[in-house]
């Protein structure tokens, strides 16, 4: 499956300064490893040493957010728009 | 290094006693610049500093003798030290109403205060946040203001950027209660509804950010947001001098982000720091609406992270379902003593008309949160009422009519006649 990942700018290093980039995989999780290949030292920032998602970023698969999805093994449909954003927030 | 946002000029920043930026994650430094998140971890940015070193009693009469707003505590602030001479809307040093009347209600017996933010110049605390991101904004060249809101920061931010002579433009979800929709766009900024929940406006604006569309733009919640925060710190400030420069005991703090409570805390393990109060512990206790809990799940079930919900609750300026400092909220709430707590939609309207009912205070619905949880975590025996307590209310029960309208009315309507008067049964 073809994907599009909108790359935040802390990342942007990692892509030569491209805000979207695009990669491959059937799910979350072989994305991330799709950019790893072509963008080295990227997946490292997304996931903990554990492998898992940073608690402090948000991915997106078209509008869901993965967390209440299934995770890293969210499912990534053809020309689908992945989304990594570091949490922010407002409010109290 | 981390990565920066464009600003549209590099000129030499003054904010004070600011230091620079410090990941909250790992520790790794950064100047300081319109930066949010750590570029090893995503973790998050706080602004350090180089506070006053001295004696604490010439820093406590400096303090007194400043100005009837926040600026009284820019020497621990990141901001200039001429702030108060700048065009900005002045927060804060609002009232700590002490409340006996709603302490005999709920069987508090050590003294309960009421930090009444509705005071401030747009009715909620975000007042104070907002004045230190107009000052990071002034000190980074930025001419636009502009933030994802629940409500209450698009106002203050709109207002703010009139004050300050700063073009706005905020993003709020479309079906915000009218009041807040009303206060958002009188200032004359632009206004957007974005059709979503706020979590979807915060991500809508995450993006915008990182575009060229959104270049030379600062978002107080977004990239401001290291200064911004630090605003909350001054309730914590207010709170014990007005105290008479003493720790209250327990202290109830609303959550959405879990932003303002963590800044609470550092506020006060300062004046700690500062000499300025004595150290003895305290209590932070978080309250969330039960239909935006998930803080208050993830204390329950003993886990030290979050998982994110959907938001469905009449507090919205609590409705944040993904908060980013609820970690950090776990944290300090088992390091203190403290617990969080939820409260439905009814118990928040009942303690709305509670506090009112005993206080004179109309508080917003993030108010009736927190009323509505400390009456539980008394019920609960959580909360000791023999210690001193004090509760927060962060906005105007104005914004929130929707909320009290149903349920609240005239007692009777009659024609204008003393009979009518006396047949209503209400000349007593």
């Amino acid at each position: 499956m073809s994907v599009n990942v909108r790359i935040p700018t802390i990342l942007r290093t990692y892509t030569g300064g491209r805000a979207e980039v695009p990669a491959e995989g059937a799910t979350l999780a072989e994305v991330i490893g799709s950019l790893e290949e072509n963008h080295p030292g990227i997946a490292a920032r997304v996931l903990d040493d554990q492998g898992r998602l940073r608690r402090f970023v948000n991915v997106y698969v078209n509008d869901d957010d993965v967390r209440f999805e299934q995770g890293l093994e969210t499912a990534t449909p053809e020309g689908a728009g992945v989304s990594i954003i570091p949490a922010v927030a407002g409010g109290c | 290094m981390a990565v920066q946002t464009a600003a549209p000029t590099t000129p030499s920043v003054d904010l004070g006693p600011a230091a620079g930026l410090s990941c909250r994650e790992c520790g790794e430094r950064f100047p300081l610049g319109p930066v949010f998140a750590c570029e090893h971890c995503f973790g998050p940015l706080e602004v350090a500093y180089d506070l006053p070193a001295g004696d604490p009693e010439e820093l406590r009469k400096r303090i007194e003798a400043g100005p009837a707003n926040i600026w009284r505590y820019a020497p621990l602030l990141p901001v200039p030290a001429d702030v108060a001479d700048k065009p900005n809307l002045n927060p804060g040093w609002t009232p700590l109403v002490k409340a006996d009347n709603l302490a005999r209600e709920l069987g508090v017996t050590g003294g309960l205060y009421v930090k009444d933010d509705s005071g401030n110049p747009t009715h909620s605390f975000k007042d104070r946040v907002v004045a230190q991101a107009l000052e990071a904004a002034r000190a980074f060249g930025f001419t636009t203001l502009s933030c994802s809101s629940t409500g209450n920061l698009a106002g203050a931010v709109g207002a703010a950027a009139a004050r300050a002579g700063f073009r706005s433009c905020v993003f709020i979800p479309h079906d915000l209660e009218q009041g807040k929709v009303v206060m958002a766009a009188v200032y004359g900024g632009d206004l957007v509804g974005i059709e979503g929940t706020y979590d979807d406006v915060n991500r809508f604006c995450s993006e915008l950010i990182g575009d060229p569309l959104g270049e030379g733009w600062g978002f107080v919640n977004v990239n401001l947001r290291p200064y911004y925060a630090e605003g909350s710190k001054t309730l914590a400030y207010e709170i014990c001098e007005q105290l008479g420069w003493r720790l209250p005991d327990q202290l109830v703090v609303p959550i959405a982000s879990g932003s303002q409570l963590t800044k609470i805390d550092k506020g006060l393990q300062e004046l700690i720091r500062l000499g300025l109060v004595e150290d003895r512990p305290y209590r932070i206790f978080g309250a969330q609406a039960q239909g935006c809990s998930p803080v208050s799940a993830a204390f329950k079930a003993g886990h030290d992270v979050v998982r994110p919900q959907k938001p469905n609750t009449i507090a919205k300026s609590l409705a944040i379902g993904n908060p980013a400092d609820g970690p950090y909220v776990l944290d300090i709430a088992r390091r203190t003593g403290g617990a969080v707590e939820d409260v439905d939609d009814e118990q928040i309207v009942d303690a709305i008309k509670l506090l009112a009912r005993t206080e004179g205070v109309f508080a917003e619905t993030a108010g009736g949160v927190t009323v509505g949880v400390t009456r539980k975590l008394i019920e609960n025996g959580l909360l000791d009422p023999s210690l001193t307590t004090v509760v927060l209310n962060t906005g105007d029960g104005l914004k929130t009519l929707d909320a009290v309208a149903p349920t609240t009315g005239p007692t009777a309507t009659i024609r204008p006649s003393l009979d009518a008067f006396r047949d209503a049964g209400l000349a007593h």
